[in-house]
């Protein structure tokens, strides 16, 4: 049982550290990955910021504030949804068919993508808080609960690379694991508190945005940074990681299982 | 083990739908010997190969590596096999000794053990230059051998090698050669499947001729040869009624059945070894008997022959069929 875990600790870090060396070498992945989040911070804040900035979403006299953990959220979301796609390329190449007559974890491939995915998302996250600095945020708890708020988005981006190996996996190939996955993100994104208050919104899909996890994740975030109440998101934003992962863990390393 | 097949398939199928990729497979080999499993693109190749490498699934059937059953032990399978597929399964953007290494890991091998397996291997397969490189800058017959080199790692009692010089050039090919023939020198069972005739021959003890799923022929090349009559002396004739007066003629000098083919307007005349020799003795017989014919060749059988023997269908005809077919869906 000893050993058994063993491999499997050996096997996922051998896959992880495979993932990472492809970002090392393919560095433009990196840096798109860079440049995409500062793109929409400083598009957000600027073409919204003036129009919210007096507004409820102006939380300690800035729109910055407001604005960073909600796109610090859809940019972890984007970067999960990565580990889908890096796996729909693999499966095209012959890499997976050599690791599958591995006498190797069954898990590996798929656990060491996204593991690799989430130190991605660490650099993205660095990137973004530096940046949201310079244009006036700042985090009002502390360090402490700074520390939760980042650990809290990651968790969350964590449990949707799982989504997205799941899609990954059943996907034909790249572009389409590509698309399967922005159909699903784009209404789940823009349809919460990420932008603006759920307030804002019509009454239907005020019932639709408060109930979605990436709302809970936003607010959890919110909260941490900010200092916004909390309104009971932590706990439900914990269950819906906790039922993301008990469906989509064992559903996905089921298809890997049965791709051939 | 130790009498045990190297590998064994008992009636296995495998159907995707409607398609039949394996229809009632059976074959078996031993150990320490290369199995030479022969067939057009499309055959069903590929399938039985991933279905002994524990990768898919049989619809029907029962398979056996050493005797261990491939269905109810995936696991136990994967430790004494190597796969080696059509397509290099390596990743571009690690170096080769990156490649090697994170296979070595992948077999559990201590941090230690597989920085030295991984060392020793590149320099087997003359990489140990090329080990710093990333594989996306290495040539053809390169990625090959390191493909090959992952698939050694863990020291497989019996290697897959799905058309391993499919796309390489003759002298990187006959370099893999070597090194197949070389691993099957110390013990190593090989099942190897080729689309050339040419290659079965070459490396193979035993051959498997496989065509739409089904097995049509087996035996070693030789044994497979006498069946096809080995050389092959084709022409077409002048008039094609002249065809009844041929087959007559030329009755005592084929040794086996003349075969015409009425649309291309040729006679495939098997003459067994030596054709050159026969050639003469062939002209002589026509042209007594007043036949005129258009063009004359000798012809060494090839994989079109046995397929021609086997089922009346050419090889490349098949292999067109299929990828016009193909095409056209799309």
């Amino acid at each position: 049982m000893a050993n058994y875990i063993l491999n499997q600790i050996t096997d996922t870090a051998a896959i992880t550290k495979r993932n990472l060396l492809r970002y090392v070498r393919l560095p433009q992945l990196i840096f798109f990955s860079a440049v995409q989040p500062i793109i929409f911070l400083t598009l957000f804040n600027f073409v919204f910021g003036g129009a919210l900035g007096s507004s409820g979403a102006a939380i300690h006299g800035k729109y910055i504030n407001y604005l960073l953990p909600g796109i610090m959220v859809q940019v972890t979301m984007f970067g999960g949804l990565q580990t889908g796609i890096g796996l729909a390329t693999d499966m095209t190449s012959g890499l997976i068919t050599r690791l599958k007559s591995l006498p190797m974890s069954r898990s590996a491939v798929l656990a060491g993508r996204t593991f690799a995915d989430s130190f991605r998302n660490i650099i993205v996250m660095a990137i973004m808080v530096g940046y949201g600095y310079i244009l006036g945020f700042k985090f009002y708890k502390g360090i402490l609960d700074a520390l939760i708020m980042l650990a809290i988005i990651l968790l969350f981006g964590y449990s949707l690379s799982w989504v997205s190996a799941f899609t990954g996996m059943k996907s034909k190939d790249p572009e389409t694991a590509q698309l399967a996955s922005f159909v699903f993100i784009f209404p789940l994104v823009f349809a919460s508190a990420a932008f603006v208050p759920v307030s804002t919104m019509p009454k239907w899909l005020q019932h639709f945005a408060n109930n979605q996890p990436i709302t809970y994740a936003v607010e959890a975030a919110r909260h941490f940074a900010i200092g916004t109440p909390l309104n009971g998101a932590l706990w439900k934003l914990i269950l819906w990681i906790i039922g993301i992962l008990l469906v989509f863990v064992p559903l996905s390393v089921y298809t890997y299982r049965k791709r051939a | 083990m130790s009498n045990q097949p190297a590998f064994k398939a008992i009636k296995v199928s495998k159907y995707f739908g409607e398609v039949h990729a394996l229809s009632e497979v059976s074959l078996s080999s031993e150990q320490g010997k290369i199995f030479g499993l022969l067939g057009p693109n499309g055959a069903g190749k590929t399938t039985l190969v991933n279905m002994l490498s524990t990768l898919t699934e049989p619809t029907a059937g029962k398979l056996e590596v050493l005797g261990v059953d491939v269905i109810n032990n995936p696991n136990q399978v994967r430790k004494l096999i190597g796969l080696a597929g059509q397509f290099a399964a390596i990743d571009e953007y690690l170096t080769g000794e990156e490649n090697i290494y994170m296979v070595a890991r992948l077999y559990h091998l201590s941090a230690k053990e597989a920085k030295i397996r991984t060392k020793k291997l590149l320099e087997e397969l003359s990489l140990a230059d090329a080990a710093k490189r990333q594989v996306r800058t290495y040539s053809g017959g390169m990625r090959r051998r390191l493909d090959l080199g992952a698939s050694l790692v863990g020291h497989p009692k019996v290697l897959f090698l799905d058309e391993p010089t499919t796309g390489l050039d003759p002298r990187t090919r006959s370099e893999l050669w070597d090194i197949i023939r070389d691993l099957v020198n110390e013990g190593t069972s090989i099942l190897l499947t080729t689309q050339y005739l040419e290659e079965a021959d070459e490396l193979a003890d035993h051959i498997a001729v496989i065509d739409h799923g089904k097995l049509i022929a087996q035996g070693t090349s030789r044994q497979l040869k006498s069946q096809l009559g080995g050389d092959v002396i084709k022409f077409s004739l002048k008039n094609k009624n002249d065809i009844e007066k041929v087959m007559a003629v030329l009755k005592p000098l084929s040794s086996g059945k003349i075969i015409y083919e009425e649309k291309d307007n040729l006679v495939n005349l098997p003459v067994g070894s030596h054709g050159s020799r026969k050639l003469i003795d062939v002209v002589r017989k026509l042209d007594g008997a007043k036949i005129e014919t258009v063009s004359f060749e000798l012809h060494e059988p090839t994989l079109d022959d046995v397929f021609l023997n086997l089922t009346g269908i050419k090889a490349s005809e098949v292999a067109e069929v299929k990828k016009s077919k193909k095409g056209w869906r799309k």
